[in-house]
């Protein structure tokens, strides 16, 4: 295996000797992309042929300066708007403690409410913006003002037109209005209403339930899968059903918070591995291999990993061919979230497991979320006919959660058909191709522009790195005005030096939208100064062929 | 013409400046108070720089004249 830990392909000055570790590796002679592996690309090439090029670019050593300065003095008017409003000079808007609370364990003074009362609150016009049209490659807002500094909002009942939406999920671009697209969802919103009123186990499995399943185990080429009304709750609720005490979950460090909560909630022991790190979950597997559980030294009853497909944050896709060479070497369990991959990557859209080219029974639990890509909600698991049939009668979301309602079942159903093409088109190749396309052409551009984006080439989740946190604003207010809906992340969601922007593109863009996008983004970088990328901007066209294009239409 | 456009750098430098001080997000009363704070440090920084410089500049230039300029009397004498 090629030093995974290389993939982070920061400084400029590593790149020769990384080339030369490469060559040494001998994955030079494998896959013939040399451009690319020369100037960015690490590939990890013994186990599969496809060159995973991953951007973790670090932004230079002023930029943390500048961002922890910037923090700083957020941090010192934060103290000095507590002063004032602990001796009665500023009105306070927040919870406080009681008056004959006094003496107890403070409620409102950790970091966190410390931040949200001082740092957050300022910029939070930015967030939890109402939309008021199906959320398509554009949609409306709702335009609101504050008059006290963003603690409270007023609707002006005028809606802003025609944003650009670059934040939803909507990767296939299937959350649409359009009506002869949604007639069988019409049928079947006529034939059963829309509410179920009862649980899987009780009187809410209907056909179309049972449709769906064969549809996603067939999608999927797995043995069984079954469907749940809300993709949070299959991760959270599910996790607690296969795991339990005795058992250990490896969880990468910035899995989603289902994952997380489930894990807790199922109370097995929880260890973490560095962010797609094969070392350090292969040191962790060993560790638990000859150690076993604390004290008792008993040996784990089971060992679960739990990862996702792309990592929503980072723009990430897991190395799931490692993965599942360690899980099989440790003889360990695998946990694959696809909620963003499904649908999202993979030449028909089947998720990371086609991505690189796997057998899904490589993978012993399958979940995803119709949420993103299928435009609907809900989730599943996927895998083989025991797994399923046993979550059926264990799991929590299906003994006591509403099972899904009907309409969305259909969406979702619609979805995947044109997907799989058995509604007789080739639309939904097309989707995923485009899909691919337009996140390729975005992620070219922005690195041509300098910017520093993370993640895959290949991710339609395209973090851009904003650093400070006056920028966060500043740019997504610049970005509205100039209709274009962003999404903003910074602390807690990311760490504290690292706030970002996150594009999600789908393939309801078209090129001019895109461009829109992308000239706003060219001339706003250059006002807030968001150019952080040392390479040299020469060196990025040959790197970006189109070398999986051969489908090209 | 190019007054406006040393106009739009100048509108930049001070946009910069706010974001990086995250001045940008503070309200008009502690903006300016910020602001009032940077520029009297700033002025501060300036006016001891002036007063002190000059001096410790002209004692330096005293010392070293005095190493180097008495080394070849004290061996003559
Ligand atoms: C990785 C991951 N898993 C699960 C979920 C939850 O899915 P849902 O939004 O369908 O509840 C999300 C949603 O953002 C996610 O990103």
């Amino acid at each position: 295996m090629a030093n995974p830990s290389a993939v982070c392909n920061g400084h400029l000055h590593h790149h020769h000797q990384k080339q030369n570790n490469l060559l040494k590796s001998g994955i030079y002679k494998k896959n013939g992309i040399t451009k690319g592996m020369k100037k960015n690309g690490v590939s990890n090439g013994t186990l599969h042929k496809k060159t995973i090029t991953e951007h973790f670019e670090q932004a230079p050593m002023y930029v943390a300066v500048l961002t922890f300065l910037g923090f700083g003095v957020g941090t010192i008017f934060g103290y000095l708007r507590d002063f004032m409003r602990a001796w009665g000079l500023e009105k306070r808007n927040v919870a406080a403690e009681r008056e004959q609370q006094k003496d107890f364990v403070p409620l409102y003074q950790d970091f966190e409410n410390f931040y949200t009362r001082n740092l957050y609150m300022r910029i939070r016009d930015n967030w939890n913006r109402p939309i008021c049209s199906v959320p398509g490659p554009q949609f409306d807002l709702m335009e609101r003002v504050t008059d006290d500094y963003n603690w409270t909002f007023r609707f002006t009942g005028r809606t802003i037109k025609n944003v650009i939406n670059m934040g939803s999920y909507n990767y296939l671009g299937f959350a649409e209005t359009d009506v002869n697209a949604l007639k069988t969802v019409t049928i079947e919103l006529q034939k059963y209403g829309t509410g179920i009123c009862s649980t899987r186990q009780e009187m809410g499995s209907l056909d179309k339930h049972v449709e769906l399943e064969k549809l996603v185990a067939k999608f999927l080429g797995v043995e069984d899968a079954m469907v749940f009304g809300m993709g949070f709750a299959t991760n959270s609720m599910n996790i607690p059903a296969l795991v339990g005490k005795g058992c250990l979950i490896l969880s990468d460090e910035l899995n989603h918070t289902s994952l997380v909560l489930g894990a807790r909630l199922s109370g097995a022991t929880i260890r973490i591995f560095k962010h797609n790190n094969m070392q350090s979950l292969e040191k962790l597997l060993r560790d638990a291999i000859i150690y076993g559980q604390p004290r008792s030294r008993r040996a784990w009853r089971k060992i679960l990993i739990l990862v996702e497909g792309i990592y929503s944050m980072e723009g990430s896709i897991v190395r799931l061919p490692e993965i599942v060479f360690l899980k099989k070497k440790y003889k360990a369990y695998l946990y694959l979230d696809e909620a963003h991959s499904i649908g999202a990557v993979g030449a028909t859209g089947r998720g990371v497991v086609e991505y690189f080219g796997m057998s899904p029974d490589d993978v012993d639990v399958l979940m995803g979320t119709f949420t993103k890509s299928f435009g609907a909600a809900g989730g599943y698991i996927a895998g083989k006919k025991d797994l399923v049939d046993f979550l059926r009668t264990h799991s929590h979301s299906a003994v006591y959660a509403t099972s899904m309602c009907p309409p969305v079942a259909e969406q979702i159903i619609r979805a995947m058909k044109c997907l799989m093409g058995l509604d007789g088109t080739t639309q939904g190749l097309q989707r995923v191709r485009q899909l691919g396309k337009n996140t390729r052409y975005f992620r070219r551009r922005l690195h041509e522009m300098g910017f520093i984006i993370y993640g895959n080439d290949d991710s339609p989740v395209v973090p851009l790195l904003l650093y400070m946190p006056g920028k966060i604003g500043a740019f997504a207010r610049r970005m509205l005005e100039k209709n274009i809906g962003v999404v903003v992340v910074g602390f807690p969601a990311t760490p504290i030096t690292e706030s970002r922007a996150r594009f999600c593109v789908s393939a309801a863009h078209t090129r001019e939208m895109l461009d829109t996008v992308l000239n706003a983004l060219d001339e706003l970088g250059d006002f807030l100064h968001l150019k952080y990328s040392r390479y040299s901007k020469s060196s990025h066209p040959e790197l970006y062929e189109e070398t999986r294009l051969e489908l090209e239409d | 013409m190019d007054i406006k456009r040393v106009k739009d750098y100048i509108y930049w430098l001070y946009y910069q400046y706010l974001l990086i001080t995250c001045s940008y997000v503070l309200e008009p009363w502690e903006r300016s108070m910020f602001h009032t704070i940077t520029v009297t440090v700033f002025a501060m920084v300036v006016y001891t720089a002036y007063v002190f410089v000059p001096i410790h500049v002209r004692l330096a230039f005293e010392f070293f004249s005095q190493i180097f300029g008495s080394q070849p009397e004290s061996t003559v004498s």
